[in-house]
């Protein structure tokens, strides 16, 4: 009976979630790594009377300290000191996934390896003695096929045994490193030994390797620990680079590398034959790749794809997202019937109701686009699409993968920067990533379509179609443009490198999908109930409080009493040619009192104190008020804007009407229209989509990203109006 | 001594053997990661649209990098 930790480590694309899944099931809780937005899962297994806690540490290929991946597996294995890790491996690219193991001997940790992938060595007529790889590294060896689920419960067996056996017990593997490097080290070890230099959490050996490989992050740690020694240690590892950089002409983190995959060589000669070379499966992938990344057929074929998933996601997604919609109508009306008229009614309907409401009508657009993102990235065509565009992406300083989160922000007019965003999970570069994570969001999202519709149709009814697809081409470029800006300056830095890995094509597996599908679309929704609500309260709040002091209701009430007598004396026969009149009369009461009551909100405070400000760019207080509601979500810019024009409460399909009010408001010009529309575009994100990139990124990149934006759009749009307004 | 000429040279389908990989840093580290060592064999199976980046086949998998991380590996061909 007891308590274990075990981590889970492994190459990307080896199999490694797969096995977590099938050996934990549903039973994971997903976190974030203190400090890091890496994803930190943990899944807890009863065995008979042992508890296991398995972590599963993320998808890399070493252990140095260059990405935050690696940081973090490392740091894991060091201060946490699991009992046990379990490597898995595919077995079918052998050689490269022992080099990760290696590292993790050279650390010491007891270790099990799970030969993975199985099925596919032995259909590619490979042969793996796995016996003698136990015998050769040290290590158990369990074979295993994860999709199916063989040998998973073998492999979690051994690793308990070991744990039970090791009880918490390190012996790391001395490996050679060349003539030039070993005199070296064994000097370092002794003067490690000798000063307890760092030695109560990792091997002697292992942090004089760390010097030689000149890492960073144990170099920090050491000069914290023992200033002294460090700079002797420093100094040595200087020394020695200098002088195989003469002999060898290499660096000595070249030097191990290239050792540990001679180690690696000696031992797998004798474990992987080839009895019949049968390249067929891999020529399969190959031959599946002379199509899918032709010259010609390949973007062609990509960008079915492309148009595919935002067909399913927005049409299919489309459906449930009406019934939700239904749901949350409906809760709003049995509310509004339910509770007598007042604050915490329109607190109720308007404030949380349709705020998280509106939050969750997304998730079933979440839901579809990341089940297909997660097929797709499962079979290995993510790899391709980045393969393909790289060489466009890069001219901007962004990475080929980029395209995914543009397209689905609203590349093709109509996506959602949410699951947008969230879609830059998939790259590994973190300079990129920021940059695709402040850009997505011009895209022309499905909320700002109908701002633009209205606007092009009333100030350019001969082209609007062509407007459209300029405001979608020019969101594009605009995009690009900042991203290379953004390169250049914020997070400048040479393009993250673009080696990586182009796993042969894999059928994904249903429940790998669904249950990465799942565990987005939660993280989503759970938001709704907490941040999201606090947001959508306080915007309500802005747009109602404070209110028109009594004397000017009572006012709006004497204009209306008249009227209302007037009505209710009518006989019930009377005309309609009397009674619409006077029902026109009381509405335009109505809409004047709605008028002066946002007026005086906070939030028409707010626009009318911009007004000099933003007329810099045509822009009036109502705008201002749209606008500031456009903030928690774009939808509202439309019927804010009908408010705010007196219309009271309008369709947002419906906009003819406040078109032609805009038309002939002297005040709001064809160039404040075409402003508008640019400041739309870039402004910053609704609430949702910033709660999403803080989530992506960090609080202080998103709030740059929503100030930053918001200055640029506002520039932007002062010069197109000036330019316009100069022109005609 | 046969030639020795930049990756960035290869033509698609000719079979390689690694001679030097000199990059450092972060870069080389990642090239090394995948197992580009001295001595590795591989081929060039193909070029994205653009002719950047380009897809190397070695002995167990395939892996892409970009021409001008390739102009830090010089390689040798290899006789069939």
């Amino acid at each position: 009976m007891g308590k274990y930790t075990l981590g889970i480590a492994g190459n990307p694309n080896c199999g490694k979630t797969t096995m977590f899944n099938a050996l934990t099931g549903a039973r994971q809780h997903v976190a974030n790594w203190p400090g890091v937005t890496v994803e930190k899962k943990i899944g807890v297994i009863k065995s008979g009377e042992d508890t296991i806690d398995l972590v599963d540490l993320p998808g890399t290929y070493s252990l140095t300290a260059y990405t935050q991946e690696e940081l973090v597996a490392r740091n894991f294995l060091v201060e946490e000191r699991p009992e046990v890790v379990i490597d898995v491996m595919n077995a079918d690219a052998l050689e490269r996934n022992l080099y990760l193991a290696v590292q993790i001997m050279e650390l010491g940790v007891p270790l099990v390896l799970g030969l993975n992938m199985m099925d596919e060595v032995r259909k590619s007529g490979k042969n793996i003695d796995s016996e003698k790889l136990a015998t050769l590294s040290g290590c158990k060896v369990v074979e295993t096929v994860a999709r199916n689920g063989k040998g998973t419960s073998a492999l979690l067996g051994a690793a308990l045994d070991l744990a039970k056996e090791k009880r918490g017990e390190w012996n790391p593997l001395n490996i050679t490193y060349g003539p030039d490097l070993d005199p070296v080290l064994d000097e370092m070890e002794k003067l490690i030994e000798a000063n307890g230099f760092l030695t109560d959490k990792v091997p002697a050996r292992w942090t004089g390797i760390k010097y030689l490989e000149r890492d960073e992050d144990v170099i920090i740690k050491g000069r914290m620990a023992d200033s002294d020694l460090s700079s002797t240690l420093e100094t040595m590892a200087r020394e020695v680079a200098a002088h195989t950089q003469k002999t060898l002409n290499a660096q000595p983190d070249a030097l191990i590398a290239d050792h540990r995959y001679g180690f690696i060589a000696g031992m797998i000669k004798d474990v992987v034959s080839y009895p019949v070379l049968d390249a067929d499966r891999i020529s399969r992938s190959d031959q599946m790749d002379k199509v899918l990344t032709h010259t010609l057929l390949g973007p062609l074929i990509m960008l079915g794809i492309v148009y595919v998933i935002y067909q399913v996601t927005f049409s299919v997604g489309a459906i449930p997202m009406g019934w939700l919609e239904s749901l949350f109508g409906w809760m709003g009306d049995s509310v509004s019937a339910a509770l007598p008229e007042g604050h915490l009614r329109s607190l109720l309907v308007s404030g949380i109701i349709d705020g998280v409401g509106g939050v969750l009508g997304f998730v079933p657009l979440i839901m579809f686009m990341f089940l297909m993102i997660s097929a797709l990235e499962d079979s290995g065509y993510i790899a391709r699409m980045a393969y393909m565009l790289d060489r466009v992406f890069k001219i901007f300083g962004l990475h080929g993968t980029s395209v995914l989160p543009f397209i689905v922000s609203g590349g093709i007019a109509g996506g959602c920067a949410v699951p947008g965003v969230m879609a830059t999970r998939t790259l590994r570069s973190p300079k990129e990533k920021l940059a695709t994570i402040f850009v997505a969001p011009y895209m022309t999202c499905g909320a700002k379509v109908p701002v633009f519709l209205m606007l092009a149709a009333a100030f350019f009814p001969e082209n609007s179609a062509a407007v459209m697809l300029m405001i979608t081409l020019g969101a594009w470029v605009m995009a690009l443009l900042v991203a290379r800006a953004l390169r250049s300056t914020v997070i400048r830095g040479a393009s993250t490198p673009f080696v990586m890995e182009l796993p042969p094509y894999r059928m994904p597996t249903l429940n790998g999908v669904l249950i990465h599908t799942w565990e987005r679309t939660w993280e989503y929704a759970k938001k709704a109930g907490t941040i999201i609500l606090g947001i959508s309260i306080l915007i309500w709040a802005m747009m109602t409080f404070p209110q028109l002091p009594q004397e000017r209701l009572d006012a709006y009430d004497a204009l209306r009493a008249p009227i209302v007598t007037h009505l209710e004396a009518l006989d019930e026969n009377a005309p309609e040619s009397v009674r619409a009149p006077l029902e026109e009369q009381l509405a335009a009461v109505d809409n004047a009192l709605a008028e002066e009551s946002i007026h005086h909100t906070a939030a028409g405070r707010i626009g009318t104190a911009l007004e000099p400000v933003t007329m810099l760019a045509g822009f009036n207080w109502r705008t201002n008020i749209a606008l500031t509601g456009g903030f928690a979500a774009k939808e509202v810019i439309v019927s804010t804007l009908a408010t705010a024009y007196s219309l009271g409460e309008i369709d947002v399909e419906d906009t003819d009407t406040l078109a032609q009010k805009l038309v002939n408001d002297a005040t709001f010009s064809k160039a404040s229209a075409i402003a508008l529309i640019i400041f739309t575009m870039l402004y910053a994100p609704c609430f949702v989509t910033v709660v999403t990139m803080a989530r992506e990124s960090s609080w202080s990149w998103a709030a740059y990203s929503v100030v930053g934006s918001t200055t640029l759009a506002f520039g932007l749009a002062v010069l197109a109006y000036n330019v316009t307004k100069a022109l005609s | 001594m046969k030639d020795v000429f930049c990756l960035r040279k290869a033509k698609v389908n000719q079979m390689l053997k690694i001679v030097t990989v000199s990059a450092e840093g972060e870069l080389g580290r990642r090239i090394r990661d995948l197992g580009l060592i001295p001595g590795t064999e591989c081929k060039v199976i193909g070029k994205a649209p653009l002719k950047d980046p380009v897809a190397l086949r070695l002995k167990d998998f395939t892996l892409t990098l970009r021409n001008s991380e390739a102009d830090h590996v010089t390689v040798s061909l290899l006789e069939d």
